[in-house]
């Protein structure tokens, strides 16, 4: 995973609350077999119009949010189904960080494991940010994880938290199964103390690896 | 000697414990201060949608399946409804089953592939095959793996990159969730099912009302429903926010469980059960959140938006959206009617339907389509619409169904039955709504799109909607004979 210390980048604006992972990537894109190339499918439905022609209406397809990296979000962000194809499509679009008040939970994780850094700011201060986009073109944040703030040019800068492992695994690039493998002489114990081993007392039709 | 598969964990702590602490108490691995815990996984569930890349990830690295015999893989999203025997012209989908295939193969992960007899979707086959049993962590690249709480397991959904570490290391690293519980005191009407229940909880709290929290959902309502109706309710505790929802097992659960394929037989059973008699929560166990509901005052439910929250009774007409106080509701509801192609006003009882869905992990077990069928029966789908579906959740659920010739009265009435999978819930087969057509279904997200680019979803309960079905637009079931038993 590329670790995420410091982005500077233009900011889009998805004013949108309850914004739902099917909307990021839609079920026909779920069948691929790699984690990389969704970027060209993120929000596909409303960001083409039919025949994949861009959709003018659609606020990434507006000229001077071309080439954002930072999205700035609503409420709820991610909700719905689990895909880990929704983070995979917003970093392969471009963006490293997501400014919103709140991030459904499994979306918020997997974000994590992904590079993307999800920053939680108050409603107020999301709001000053959609003001601030919308009033200036070319707008950019840097949002810096190292100093825990969101900052532009103008001297704003809000203070955001994370949760400090979290943190640490994002500064670093840290490989969570290379985390969890430091813990394996635990792991052994447990399994001893432990017999879980699933039994088929009666037959079913599956291919059963183990007896 | 006879060996339950968790024993009581004794604790120093005396204070009452909540079903999810024994749970988590009983599989930490490892914890230390700021830092999530490790937690060890029982039963890992994985089907051809989301586990590829995990698959693809673990030789990259070189890495092994840890456990592979706790791991159980279906193939459920993409596999079509229809003639299973004729080539998968999809070649997408047939990379995915290939994929699966030859990785479970390669891993020596249990594979149900879409030709088992045992095959259906993830969440219906784990509890049917008795794999899901109380007090165990499940876990799924799923966001409805909430299903499993039903049997007071902790159980929930996790995207791929957690998938990989579960097959690596048969563990998760996890912040420990805050804990809610929902109480539905009294009974639940005549009509109104465990559908109806949650739908009002999401209704209630909001879609994300249960964020950070797991669930544990009580009452007597809640006591009375069948474990079907259970998982029903914590099949959706995700569309409300909550990554898990469970129910305390009680003799409901052991009497669904006794005989089921991999659940233990005899002495071994008592012992089990032994076990999970000890899982319900402790007297005084304290919550982060409570809430308290009354069963009696319970109606059908029917969605008219494009989340789960956007719920309200069949009695009710469409909201207008200035009813909403909050601003961003306001808009939320504006938007969600310009995509309904609905007027704020318009009683629900007054929109029409194209096509009609029962399935899902929801709501495709034998229960659902038993009540399904009682209100079908002798009558005929109503000319408007394109399309009924029965699309049973598993294979099993399909014979026990044509045992019992409940597939004669759907086809006589007008419905498809087809072969088992997430079908239209999802649309990944060919089982879609096309642009602008409008849909009762059982399942659990009406997000825009979710069952076909352009579609407009109707959330409801299976009773409602063979009702709808019969009648093309929706109606009170409470008004029709043989509502009654539904859960």
């Amino acid at each position: 995973m590329q670790p995420f210390t410091k982005h500077s980048g233009l900011v889009a604006p998805l004013d949108r609350v309850n914004v739902d992972t099917d909307q990021m990537v839609p079920k026909q894109f779920l069948k691929f077999l790699t984690r990389e190339g969704y970027g060209r499918v993120l929000f596909y439905d409303w960001r083409y119009l039919h025949g994949e022609k861009p959709n003018p209406e659609f606020v990434l397809n507006h000229f001077r949010y071309k080439g954002a990296s930072v999205l700035l979000a609503r409420a709820n962000f991610g909700c719905g189904s689990s895909r880990e194809h929704a983070p995979w499509a917003i970093l392969d679009y471009g963006f490293r960080a997501i400014l919103a008040p709140s991030y459904a939970d499994i979306f918020y994780n997997n974000c994590f494991k992904n590079g993307i850094l999800p920053v939680t700011l108050s409603i107020e201060q999301i709001e000053d940010l959609f003001r601030r986009t919308e009033a200036n073109p070319g707008y950019r944040l840097t949002v810096d994880l190292e100093n825990d703030a969101v900052t532009d040019e103008r001297g704003l800068k809000y203070a955001f938290t994370v949760d400090p492992f979290r943190r640490e695994c994002l500064l670093k690039g840290l490989d969570d199964i290379g985390l969890t493998l430091v813990h394996e002489p635990h792991i052994t114990a447990f399994e001893e103390g432990h017999s879980n081993v699933p039994v088929m007392y009666e037959a079913v039709d599956v291919k059963f690896h183990h007896e | 000697m006879l060996q339950c598969e968790w024993q009581v964990t004794t604790t120093d702590r005396m204070a009452p414990r909540t079903l999810f602490e024994k749970i988590w108490d009983a599989h930490l691995v490892h914890e230390a201060p700021g830092q999530p815990s490790l937690i060890y996984i029982d039963r890992h569930l994985i089907h051809e949608g989301t586990s590829p890349q995990a698959f693809a990830g673990l030789k990259a690295a070189g890495r092994k399946v840890r456990r592979p015999e706790l791991t159980f893989a279906v193939m459920d999203h993409s596999v079509s409804t229809k003639n299973r025997l004729l080539p998968v012209l999809d070649a997408d989908a047939r990379g995915q089953f290939e994929a699966l295939a030859r990785n479970c193969e390669e891993f020596g992960v249990n594979l149900f592939d879409m030709h088992s007899r045992n095959q259906g979707i993830v969440h219906i086959i784990g509890p049917e095959l008795g794999i899901t049993q109380p007090g165990q962590t499940i876990v799924c690249g799923d966001s409805h793996t909430s299903t499993h709480g039903a049997f007071g397991a902790l159980a929930f959904g996790i995207g791929t990159s957690e998938i990989e570490h579960v097959l690596a290391t048969q563990c998760l690293s996890q912040f420990k969730s805050k804990t809610m519980k929902i109480e539905f005191h009294g009974k639940r009407p005549a009509g109104v099912t465990a559908k109806d229940m949650i739908l009002a909880i999401i209704g209630r709290i909001g879609i994300a009302g249960g964020t950070g929290y797991v669930v544990e959902y009580a009452g007597e309502a809640v006591r009375g429903l069948s474990m079907e109706g259970r998982m029903t309710m914590c099949n959706m505790s995700i569309e409300g926010g909550a990554r898990a929802g469970m129910v305390a097992p009680d003799d409901t659960t052991y009497a669904y469980l006794e005989k089921r394929p991999f659940v233990p037989r005899g002495r071994e059973f008592m012992m089990a059960v032994d076990y999970w008699m000890s899982l319900p929560s402790d007297f005084g166990a304290k919550y982060d959140a409570t809430l308290d509901l009354q069963a009696n005052e319970l109606a059908p439910m029917v969605t008219w938006g494009t989340n789960p929250g956007m719920v309200t009774q069949v009695t009710e007409r469409v909201p207008d959206p200035h009813s909403f106080q909050d601003p961003v509701d306001q808009q939320a509801a504006e938007r969600a009617l310009v995509y309904m192609d609905l007027k704020a006003g318009t009683p629900i009882g007054d929109i029409s339907l194209d096509r009609v869905f029962i399935g899902s992990c929801t709501n495709s077990r034998l229960e659902d389509l038993r009540a399904a069928s009682k209100i079908v029966a002798g009558k005929h789908v109503a000319k408007n619409l394109k399309q009924a579906l029965v699309v049973p959740g598993s294979r099993r659920v399909k014979l026990e169904a044509e045992a019992e010739g409940l597939d004669k009265i759907f086809v006589e009435a007008g419905f498809e039955w087809r072969d088992a999978g997430c079908s239209m819930c999802i649309g990944m087969n060919d089982d879609v709504l096309l642009p602008g057509e409008r849909s009762a279904s059982t399942s659990n997200r009406n997000f825009e799109g979710r069952q076909g680019k352009g579609g407009r979803t109707h959330l409801v309960s299976p009773i409602m909607a063979a009702a709808a079905a019969i009648e093309g637009h929706f109606v009170d079931i409470r008004k029709w004979k043989n509502a009654d038993g539904a859960e």
